[in-house]
């Protein structure tokens, strides 16, 4: 026993030990992906984002650097504080706080103590820092607009948030991805493909080295470019017009589907939201709740088409073979339909027929040619039902489906809707229920861009292309997505198409929008003027009509189909129609000849008109004599 | 006499193959743990770690040819005299020593330190194996094992307040020789039943193990009631087992520093925090445990390459062998330790001298504490505690401590056909 005591001992204990060495190495697998997690680090190399073109090939978004400086605590010297200060344009406090702020973050680790110098800045930097121990300047990539418009459609970039990264494993923390527009609609384009380095780290989490020597790395694919369908001419034009009004205008050019211009007003630059303001600057934008620059108009806000609408009750009531272009109906300042209820109109000449009621967008002529498609059938439901499948084929009261992020799909309603809302069968409903329908108020709402479509489709007599932003993505210039090469035809013969064709052209000729025409282009229009309502301290109260125009040109071979919603703008042709026609004429002629409407546009603003709800006092609506000039632009 | 294997004069080559595999291959865990990734080997550098054990292990030689040189009777002759010099060298400490990591446990000369009390340990085997080869001593005594007992502990309490308790607790070591010599069986019961109940104390709670113990004394008891004498210490015992479990959970509780509980709650597995507290031991489990079967390679281990593990060229050494040699590295490794104390072990009973037996047994001893101590401490099972991997670990003072600890006994033994 004594003797076998520590031969014993030493025997029993190196067995136990690779005993333990056995279970640590080869039984528990779970170590290795410690070691991993702990001495490996992942760097990320991350590719130039495509540039975006417009349809002519100019560069509306490129990339441009940006500086960071950056410090590592530990590493820095006593340094002249001053100069350094004034180098930076900051504080001494300021910076004291930042670099003890560092300091409490890692002493060994890079943290930002500038953001996103520009490249003038950094110049200025450059040849200085290497002075300071521990600070240094490092790149990055940020967006650079080459325009100070198209905010709306191009969107913006932003740091990803937790459910971006859980949604999608490609992200990490820190990454940039497209928020809105473009930008998020073509991500995965835009973006590329990140590369990796595997890096290995020491126990302080600094590099000290690739890792297999860089056999496990990947190179970056870079961002393919992409070349929207918007004419930036055009686009820049429109935001001009729109200065000092809210609103939307879409330009689509019918035979295509391509979405031409797309403005959303009141608008803002699209540099405001890259570099060292970004954040101050997008608090501003999300908390201007009154004018809502974020909020796009020409996708995302829903306002009763009013008149243009009608355009489309004529459409459903020829193919319902209800009317025929012959046949008039007389107006007594209004539609009487029963009970000395009336549908007010203005003053024109009595009777009219399909043609000139378009052109002098008679409220009673479209009352009976709606009350007839809806009466056709033996009940109500029944012709509320097939006019709304009318209305449904070309787009209106859904989503338009188009390759931009945001949008509404406006309301068109039907029986279901009705039988709901006047408890059917408890309670009836007759056509006369629904007449605001006829004239495009009502129940009736689209957004912009449907109302566009609508006017391409007409302008195509019969079909359209579901608009669209993209026009090509690098590398594969032929092809766009199938859904934006698949022609969508109305539910009305192509031969229906000419009476109301020619009564939009009438519009122009002798009719509402006489007042607006262009030499030398065939324009065919169609005025509205929405009555709208808000609630002020829970109270309806009306507002200034919205002016509404949709217009196409030329007559024949149309080029260009729009639709333009200016809010409070009163009557058809006082602001959309003028600005429609500016715009087509610029599409079109790429000059302006009525420099009387468009100087009557830019010296005009509809901002005390926007103010007046919001001013706690009572007001008139829809003076139109009362004009306002142009205010300060209020600076962001 | 002549009967015996081998002439007077011959080295047992087989310690000094073992011991030449352990410090070269430490040596090649060194050059792991300590090179800078970025930076090419330099040998000549004297700033490399690696470099100056290179400087330490070429110094080893010239000690163990002196060693080896000596008369094989001036280590029992004057074993006395050296053991008193190590004495004051570890008293001088508190004078002149230098303060490294909270330790004054060196004399410094410029760059290099020298660490007394990795030499004392030699010293003190050859004090205890002079006095209990004395013929006049004899272990089975009271005053004798007192004795003995003070010269075993001088150099440790002259150790533990450097504070260097990891050293310190080396001298249980000591033990071995003792009871080989002699010593009552029962201080090895005693001192099993304390570590057992101090273990399951901290394990499972006072409670637990006071039941426990009162179960299994109701048991002997029942067993035994026919017993006629000596039934006192079946009452006696189970009472002073539970005075002292109170005792240890009082003493940890109370007397230990918070870092000590953490330590010991590391190993038991209790909720700690590994990112802080359990650092060391998680981070040298993961390097061990990413090795695998064959290891990720010389310079390949991330774990060591990161320096995640904290003191891996000195203490922690043997996580590098894990990483970068896989379990077959690291069990030849324990292989090579098993192999060397065996042999010590074989070559103490094969001794005529008591004296050399002794000494065998104290190097045997020694190592044994340390392997243990120091593989149980990387490989978490057994609380941390400072004490360097012989002939493996980083530091001169250690591998000179541990060479001629060692040669002094290739001395002995090679002189073991000469005794008088």
């Amino acid at each position: 026993m004594r003797r076998i005591l520590l031969f014993t001992v030493v025997l029993v204990s190196g067995l136990l030990f690779t005993g333990r060495l056995f279970y640590l190495q080869i039984l528990n697998t779970s170590y290795a992906g410690l070691s991993e997690n702990n001495a490996i680090k992942r760097s990320f190399d991350y590719p130039q984002r495509g540039h975006i073109y417009d349809r002519n090939g100019e560069l509306l978004v490129s990339n441009q650097p940006s500086y960071d400086v950056m410090v590592i605590p530990r590493e820095v010297e006593p340094f002249d504080t001053l100069e350094l200060c004034q180098m930076l344009k900051m504080t001494k406090e300021a910076l004291v706080t930042r670099l003890e702020k560092a300091r409490v973050y890692s002493p060994r680790l890079p943290s930002i103590v500038i953001p996103q110098l520009t490249k003038s800045e950094y110049a200025y930097l450059q040849e200085k820092m290497r002075k300071y121990e521990g600070f240094y300047i490092q790149k990055r990539s940020l967006r650079d607009y080459q325009i100070d418009f198209g905010a709306n459609f191009l969107g913006y970039i932003a740091e990803v948030n937790q459910s971006d990264i859980e949604a999608n494993p490609y992200y990490q923390s820190g990454d940039l991805r497209g928020r809105t527009g473009v930008e998020k609609q073509y991500e995965d384009v835009l973006r590329g493909v990140k590369g990796v380095k595997y890096i290995q780290k020491d126990r302080f989490n600094r590099d000290i080295g690739p890792y297999k020597n860089g056999s496990l790395d990947t190179l970056p694919q870079p961002g393919k470019d992409i070349t929207l369908t918007v004419d930036a001419a055009l686009q820049r034009y429109g935001e001009e017009l729109m200065v000092n009004k809210r609103g939307g205008i879409i330009a689509i050019e019918p035979a295509t589907g391509e979405i031409l211009a797309l403005i959303s007003a009141p608008n803002y630059d699209p540099a405001l939201l890259v570099g060292r303001e970004r954040s101050a600057n997008f608090t501003k934008l999300w908390y201007d709740t009154i004018s809502k620059p974020l909020f796009d108009r020409s996708l995302q806000a829903e306002y009763p088409p009013g008149s243009p609408f009608k355009t489309l009750n004529a459409l459903i009531a020829l193919q319902e073979g209800v009317v025929n272009t012959e046949e008039s109906f007389s107006c007594h300042g209004g539609y009487v339909y029963g009970r000395g209820r009336k549908l007010g109109c203005h003053h024109h000449p009595s009777p009219l027929s399909m043609i000139p009621g378009i052109a002098n967008s008679c409220n009673a002529y479209f009352a009976n040619v709606y009350r007839r498609v809806i009466e056709k059938y033996d009940s109500p439901q029944e012709g509320m039902d097939v006019w709304n499948n009318h209305l449904a084929s070309f787009g209106l009261g859904d989503f338009m489906g188009t390759d931009l992020p945001t949008g509404r799909p406006g309301f068109i309603p039907d029986s279901k809707f009705y039988n709901r809302s006047y408890e059917y069968p408890k309670y009836k409903w007759f056509s006369t229920a629904t007449i605001s329908n006829s004239i495009g108020q009502g129940e009736v709402i689209t957004t912009p861009i449907q109302l566009a479509n609508v006017t391409a489709a007409i302008a195509n007599r019969g079909w359209y292309y579901t608009p669209h932003i993209i026009k090509s993505i690098e590398g594969d210039e032929k092809q766009i997505p199938e859904e934006y090469r698949t022609k969508h035809v109305t539910s009305i013969d192509p031969a229906n198409f000419e009476p109301v064709v020619q009564g939009m052209y009438d519009v122009y000729n002798y009719g509402t929008a006489s007042a607006v025409r262009i030499a030398d282009i065939d324009i065919c229009g169609k005025t509205g003027t929405a009555e709208n309502y808000t609630k002020i301290n829970g109270e309806r109260e009306q507002l200034t009509d919205h002016s509404i125009f949709v217009a196409f040109a030329p007559k024949d071979n149309p080029k260009i189909a729009i639709a333009v919603f200016v809010e409070n703008g009163y009557w058809g042709s006082r602001y959309a129609g003028k600005i429609a026609s500016l715009m087509i004429e610029k599409h079109i002629k790429g000059e302006i000849t009525r420099t009387d409407l468009e100087e009557w546009v830019l010296t005009h603003s509809l901002e005390d008109e926007y103010a007046k709800p919001l001013s706690g006092q009572p007001f008139y609506i829809n003076d139109g004599k009362k004009l306002s000039g142009i205010p300060e632009k209020p600076q962001l | 006499m002549a009967i015996n294997t081998r002439n007077r004069g011959t080295f047992d080559w087989l310690i000094i193959v073992l011991y030449l595999a352990l410090v070269g291959i430490g040596w090649v865990n060194i050059i792991s743990a300590s090179i800078d990734p970025t930076e090419n080997y330099n040998l000549f550098d004297l700033s490399n770690l690696y470099a100056k054990q290179l400087l330490f292990i070429g110094l080893s030689i010239l000690l163990i040819i002196f060693i080896l040189s000596l008369e094989a009777k001036f280590f029992e002759r004057f074993a006395s005299i050296i053991y008193v010099v190590s004495i004051l060298s570890l008293l001088g400490l508190f004078v002149f020593g230098k303060t490294i990591s909270g330790a004054t446990s060196w004399y410094g000369f410029g760059s290099f330190g020298l660490q007394p009390s990795e030499f004392a340990k030699a010293a003190t085997a050859l004090a205890l194996a002079k006095y209990l080869s004395d013929i006049q001593t004899d272990v089975k005594s009271f005053v004798h094992q007192l004795r003995a007992f003070v010269i075993i502990a001088l150099p440790a309490i002259c150790i533990i307040p450097q504070p260097d308790p990891g050293s310190a607790l080396v001298y249980a070591a000591f033990f071995f020789p003792l009871y080989r010599e002699g010593l009552s069986g029962i201080y090895l019961i005693i001192g099993s039943v304390v570590v057992g109940l101090f273990i399951l104390t901290l394990a499972f709670g006072p409670y637990y193990v006071i039941a426990g113990i009162f179960a299994i004394a109701v048991i002997l008891l029942i067993m035994n009631r026919k017993k006629r004498f000596g039934k006192r210490l079946y009452y006696v015992l189970p009472i002073v087992s539970m005075l002292f479990v109170f005792s240890v959970d009082y003493i940890f509780q109370n007397v230990f520093e918070q870092r000590h509980r953490d330590r010991f709650n590391v190993v038991l597995g209790k909720d700690v925090d590994m990112k802080s507290i359990g650092y060391n031991t998680y981070q040298s489990e993961i390097a061990i445990g990413n090795g695998g079967l064959f290891g990720k390679g010389f310079l390949k281990g991330t774990q060591t390459k990161g320096d995640f593990v904290p003191e891996q060229q000195t203490d922690y050494i043997f996580s590098t062998v894990g990483e970068e040699w896989g379990f077959l590295g690291s069990t030849l490794v324990i292989f090579l330790f098993v192999g060397l104390m065996l042999r010590v072990i074989i070559l103490a009973e094969r001794q005529k001298s008591q004296f050399s037996r002794i000494y065998g047994y104290s190097v045997a001893g020694i190592l044994f504490i340390h392997f243990l101590v120091n593989i149980g401490m990387v490989t978490g099972v057994l609380p941390t505690v400072g004490i360097p991997l012989p002939f493996f670990s980083y530091g001169g003072s250690s591998l000179w401590g541990f060479t001629i600890l060692l040669f002094i006994f290739v001395k002995l033994d090679s002189n073991r056909v000469n005794d008088w």
